[in-house]
């Protein structure tokens, strides 16, 4: 799919480089915040968090050093719209940037771009050169006085959790990508101690549009609690995979059906950290009240088997836990290894039960996002395909209940 | 900010131009305001200081929350998570540790919830744990054995650990490294780096690969570690510990042809009470004595003596020194730098090696203890050196290495044999069946006997300062310690703040030159109007910031005289002492070591009697003589950062 | 390492240090270029990058072995590493594995003798619309089959 196709009623709307700075330096500060507290727009990386709060925080903090940290570490499984986003569309990631650095009163931008996108990074340097000529960047921009900014690329190497923002931080500190405690937020104290905001590549993209056409506009598409369209990035067994954008309140049978998913079993949203839900829920809205996601969404039909995907899910954990704390270390080996047992048939209920209450402490007890979200689909695939995973094959002809009761 | 001039007022934001109301609520500067919140801790109305951390404010109200990574001495991790609790509103448990409150929110420490997360954590830590309890050293005395059974979590709900074993790291003479046995709370790796700002351990690799290791993962004695030992002091399990030679000097003390001699230093006696159950500051020093005697030691000698020799050494060695700047315009080092130190001294040597001629040559009292003990010692009891083995209990786990240097044979054979730390002095004394706070009191051996209260003090962070100042004084004006300090105590140069200073005016009043200095310089002349400046440092975190301050010319680079300690606190601090350790705990050890100095008669290094005697019969040629040069000083290695 | 080895490196190292300043903030793009050019970060390095912004070389040497693509242990020069993640995985992850295993003589992990190639997998790489996906060195290929695999590879330099 390119970029001649890509319809969508927001992000991808028409918009020319430039045009929502030029709109933002004509207006003031609270304007630009107004509007987007309007618009209601919420996080896109997934956590949810209305934007314009972190914003009001950061824009009121006394500081003559903030910082608007552009979070282009997209790792989670099954997610790629912000690769879209980057080498389709850097305008408005970049404009976004700006608009973020012109209201908030910041000098520096910073994009943290995943190890594995290294090869974007050469066109997006030679974007933001063109951005500097055009005085869309650097100092007093575009003739508004005093109005200076710049944005500079910053790489990670390989380390998923660096997409958790004060995982990020450290990492842009030159340290190990160890989530920090909070509080202090990184809107307080944030990138080298400093008032920061930690922005997903989608929600800034989201800011020229808002910027350009007001809140009002971006809040008539979407639910009440989840307003505006939201890229998904469709893969799996369907026929045509890639990022599309649709209004939130998208049911998820509509949206298997615009790619083409047919004999669907379940669908994974939000990635591996996020939850499995079943055919039977297939009704369900895409929407942060309902079934949530910073954008991944992976199908998975009739011949694939659930406890397989559970365990490439586990092993991803396994591998990219930062290892600092207790429930996260070692409570996604032991769930792993729960998986195994059930795989070899050496399992009892009882140890299983006890596996979901530790994915319980882990969701309540970890340091950071990952380990409290890693046993989501621990959970919620047991529970919702048991009697795949614990009947075998007899599936077809006892059911769940049956099957214990004998 | 170029933008906020452009704003129209800098604290008010004005309304948008859409007239439709919005306020950016100002941050309140918490440190500004300064007060208090109220917060409700399990339905109980408290005031609490803003700032302070739910784990504080639950401690000061009488509510216990288990702890792991958490330390007093160290900064915050927040890893372990035992000490989750409920704040209300918020989606997940909080760690109290790692909380500052700066609001009025409620919080829960004992639901459903909380109680299942830290069984459920400690249960896991169980399981990734070689959790041979009944056959390891810290049984009783581990956290984490005692956290299971406080939340009687017994039953192995995550299995046993069958990962293969790390390899015990037993190659440095001080600490040793059992990864086996970690928990990763990450204690060490702060104390090394933050508290102490060494540097050899830190987290590697990531996820459940994560250990804690040093440069390469070589082992502890091929990289810079200077074996303060801070790191075993904060250990929650049995991760780290000493390099524990008891085996070896029970074989000694079992062995009918060596004559086995031990000399104690004052912190060890300050503490090692606690071991026996004792509260912090009682000093066993004569009670020791007889429960060493009762072990097999043949002789009972009081390391102060070789302190105050050190006092005399150290002092006239800083006299030659100025005196050679100022009189003879010469090119000396300077400041001076104590050197009983010996994880200061590896520091330097490491660190800032450029320096190494500031070091005193002066040995630590230890080694000077060591060097009489197999010449002046052995010839008087009419014993072979090679027949004698030498013991010191010591508070400390540089000592050690200390012993182990290769320099340290002024008496032809090694000088010391065996460093002992306190807490392995204990577990010796315990072994032996003995209750040592129910041991009658009795003296130390002749011919070293009793020391000065001069020497007891060098336990304590300024100590070393303060006993040589009350000798420079009296040597240099003449005039008696007490009419210049009352009661002869030093109290700027006490105290646990990190660096100290102090200027000392000689003024143009001067006393005649002692004998014992005579051949030195011919009168005090030259040191008329001058001012002596000193500083103390404890804890290498702090040295280092005196040592930066030297390399850019600051305040400290016109110090004649700096006292270096490698612990916090000085040895009474050191890591070789009882676990566990606190600010309180050390301010106890240090009140015993002042008092004990008080009750004291002689209570300066130049006032001992056996001091006096030994530059009579032995060192005929005093202080920093051909012979004392040869006995008592010594000399470093500029080691550099680099590893191999 | 001989003298003259380390007195470039140290030169190199000093260049970086320059171009990115010598704060902490520093380390990952600086450890990034030694990376790129060596193919790992040499023990000397770590040291003389630990020395020139005022560090432990533990902590450099802690960061390094905390991120997938920083490596203290020399590899092959192009390194080779297929997404094992699920999308990636259920659209034959598994034969692409086995088809360059077999072509090269070495498994995953490892690095061919003649130290052109280093296999290893990694996780998501954000081309799960296009799967199976692989990354050799910087560059992406996708929608990758057995055959076209090996194809890849034999063009490589």
């Amino acid at each position: 799919m390119g970029k001649q196709n890509r319809k969508g009623a927001l992000i991808f709307s028409e918009y020319k480089r430039g045009d929502g700075i030029r709109e933002a330096i004509g207006k003031s500060r609270e304007d630009i915040l107004f509007e987007i507290r309007e618009s209601k727009l919420k996080g896109r990386g997934g956590a949810g968090f209305p934007t314009a709060t972190k914003w009001m925080i950061v824009a009121a903090a006394n500081s003559n050093e903030k910082y608007i940290i552009c979070n282009a570490d997209e790792g989670e499984p099954g997610t790629f719209k912000d690769r879209v986003l980057l080498l389709e569309y850097p305008e408005l990631v970049f404009d976004g940037m700006t608009i973020a650095g012109y209201t908030l009163g910041a000098q520096k931008g910073i994009v943290y771009l995943r190890g594995e996108y290294e090869y974007i990074k050469k066109s997006l340097d030679d974007y933001l050169e063109a951005m500097r000529k055009d005085n869309l960047l650097g100092n007093n921009i575009l003739g508004k006085k005093g109005f200076n900014f710049d944005i500079i690329i910053r790489m990670g190497s390989g380390a998923y959790v660096c997409g958790e923002e004060t995982a990020l931080i450290e990492s842009l500190e030159g340290n190990r990508g160890e989530a920090r405690n909070r509080p202090p937020y990184p809107v307080s104290t944030g990138f080298m101690g400093k008032p920061t905001i930690v922005n997903n590549v989608e929600t800034l993209a989201s800011i020229p549009h808002i910027v350009l056409k007001g809140g009002e506009w971006f809040k008539k598409h979407g639910t009440d609690k989840s307003t505006g369209s939201k890229l998904f990035s469709v893969s799996g067994d369907c026929k045509q995979p890639g990022v599309y954008e649709l209004p939130w309140g998208t049911k998820i049978s509509e949206l298997l059906e615009l790619v083409g998913a047919k004999n669907t079993k379940a669908v994974q949203i939000g990635g591996a950290s996020g939850i499995c839900i079943p055919k039977s829920q297939f009704n369900r809205i895409l929407a942060y009240e309902d079934a949530a996601t910073g954008g991944s969404i992976m199908i998975f039909n009739e011949n694939r088997n659930m406890l397989n995907i559970l365990k490439n899910f586990m092993e991803f954990f396994v591998d990219e836990s930062c290892g600092q704390c207790t429930p996260c270390r070692i409570g996604n080996r032991k769930l792993l290894q729960g998986i195994e047992m059930i795989e070899k048939g050496a399992y009892t209920f009882s140890y299983v039960s006890q596996l979901k209450e530790l994915g319980r402490t882990m969701q309540a007890a970890s340091k950071c996002g990952l380990g409290q979200s890693s046993p989501n689909s621990f959970i919620s695939i047991l529970e919702n395909f048991k009697e795949e995973i614990f009947c075998g094959n007899d599936r077809y002809i006892n059911g769940y209940g049956e099957h214990n009761g004998k | 900010m170029v933008m906020e001039n452009t704003m129209e007022s800098k604290d008010k934001l004005r309304a948008p131009v859409s007239q439709k109301p919005l306020t950016i609520e100002k941050p309140k500067d918490l440190t500004a305001i300064g007060g208090t919140v109220t917060v409700e801790i399990n339905e109980k109305k408290v005031n609490i200081p803003l700032g302070t951390t739910i784990l504080e404010a639950c401690k000061q109200h009488g509510i216990s929350i288990p702890t792991l990574c958490h330390h007093e001495d160290l900064c915050v991790a927040g890893v372990c998570r035992i000490c989750v609790v409920e704040v209300e509103g918020m989606r997940t448990l909080q760690a109290s540790c790692a909380y500052p409150i700066t609001a009025p929110i409620k919080i829960k420490t004992s639901t459903p919830m909380v109680r299942k997360a830290r069984r459920n954590i400690i249960d896991l830590l169980l399981s990734e744990h070689y959790g041979e309890c009944y056959s390891c050293f810290k049984n009783g005395k581990c956290e984490l054995q005692s956290l299971a059974r406080e939340y009687g979590v017994d039953n192995h709900t995550f299995g046993h650990i069958n990962k293969p074993r790390y390899e015990v790291d037993k190659s440095s003479y001080s600490v040793i490294r059992d990864m086996n046995k970690c928990v990763l709370c990450k204690r060490c790796i702060r104390t090394c780096i933050d508290l102490q700002e060494v540097g050899v351990l830190e987290a590697v690799d990531r996820g459940e690969k994560t250990h804690i290791s040093t440069f390469l993962n070589k082992p502890l004695a091929d990289v810079i570690c200077i074996n303060c030992g801070q790191c075993i002091n904060r250990c929650p399990t049995a991760a780290l510990r000493a390099n524990d030679p008891s085996d070896e000097i029970w074989a000694a003390i079992d062995d009918p042809t060596k004559h086995v001699v031990i000399q104690t230093a004052p912190s060890p006696r300050a503490a090692i009470g606690e071991e026996f159950g004792l509260g912090a500051g009682h000093s066993m020093t004569r009670e020791l004595n007889t429960a060493l005697r009762r072990i097999g030691f043949d002789k009972v000698f009081d390391t102060n003596f070789t302190a105050d020799l050190t006092i005399i050494e150290e002092g006239t060695e800083l006299i030659i020194r100025l005196y050679k700047a100022i009189v003879k315009k010469q090119d000396v080092a300077l400041p001076q730098f104590t050197s009983c130190s010996p994880g200061w001294v590896k520091f330097l040597e490491h660190y800032y090696p450029e320096y190494i001629d500031n070091l005193s040559t002066a040995k630590s009292p230890q080694q000077m203890f060591g060097t009489l003990i197999k010449t002046f010692y052995a010839h008087k009891a009419g014993i072979k050196p090679e027949d004698i083995v030498s013991v010191a209990v010591m508070p400390c786990s540089a000592k050690k290495f200390e012993c182990n240097r290769p320099e340290m044979n002024g008496s032809g054979c090694k000088d010391v044999d065996y460093g002992l730390t306190t807490r392995e002095m204990a577990r010796m004394i315990k072994e032996a069946g003995i209750n040592l706070p129910e041991m009658p009191k009795s003296d130390f051996d002749n011919p070293f006997g009793e020391a000065s209260g001069a020497g007891l003090i060098f336990g304590a962070t300024g100590g070393v300062m303060e006993a040589a100042i009350r000798s420079v004084v009296e040597f240099i004006l003449g005039k008696k310690t007490e009419d210049i300090f009352e009661k002869a105590n030093i109290i700027p140069l006490r105290g646990f703040e990190g660096i100290k200073y102090m200027e000392i005016p000689i003024g143009n009043q001067v006393g005649p030159v002692p004998d014992i200095l005579k051949h030195l310089v011919p009168n005090w002349n030259w040191l008329k109007g001058a001012v002596l400046k000193i500083a103390v440092a404890h804890g290498t975190a702090n040295a280092k910031k005196i040592m930066d301050d030297i390399k850019a010319d600051g305040k400290f680079s016109e110090c004649h005289f700096i006292e270096f300690m490698a612990c916090p606190g000085g040895c009474l601090g050191g890591g070789g002492q009882p676990i566990p350790t606190t600010p309180e705990i050390r301010m106890k050890r240090a009140q015993a070591i002042y008092a004990e100095d008080e009750s004291l008669e002689i209570r300066k290094s130049h006032d001992n009697p056996h001091v006096q005697k030994i530059y009579e019969e032995f060192l005929t040629e005093g202080p920093c003589g051909h012979l004392s040069h040869r006995l008592l000083h010594t000399h470093y290695t500029k080691r550099g950062r680099y590893i191999a | 390492m001989l003298v003259i080895e380390k007195n470039t490196m140290t030169e190199e190292i000093e260049q970086l240090v320059a171009k990115y300043g010598n704060s902490r903030s520093s380390l990952l793009p600086i450890l990034q270029d030694i990376q790129r050019k060596h193919k790992h970060i040499p023990d000397f390095a770590q040291q003389e990058v630990a020395r020139l912004l005022d560090i432990h070389p533990v902590e450099v040497f802690s960061v390094i072995s905390f991120y997938s693509f920083l490596n203290t242990q020399p590899k092959g020069r192009n390194i080779v590493r297929l997404c094992q993640t699920i999308i990636c995985d259920l659209a034959g992850k598994k034969n692409i594995a086995r088809a360059i295993e077999r072509e090269l003589g070495i498994k995953f992990g490892e690095t061919t003798k003649d130290n052109k190639f280093t296999l290893e997998y990694v996780n998501c790489l954000g081309m799960c619309d296009q799967s199976p996906a692989l990354i050799i060195n910087e560059r992406v290929y996708s929608k990758v089959t057995p055959e076209k695999a090996v194809q890849i590879l034999s063009e490589v330099k």
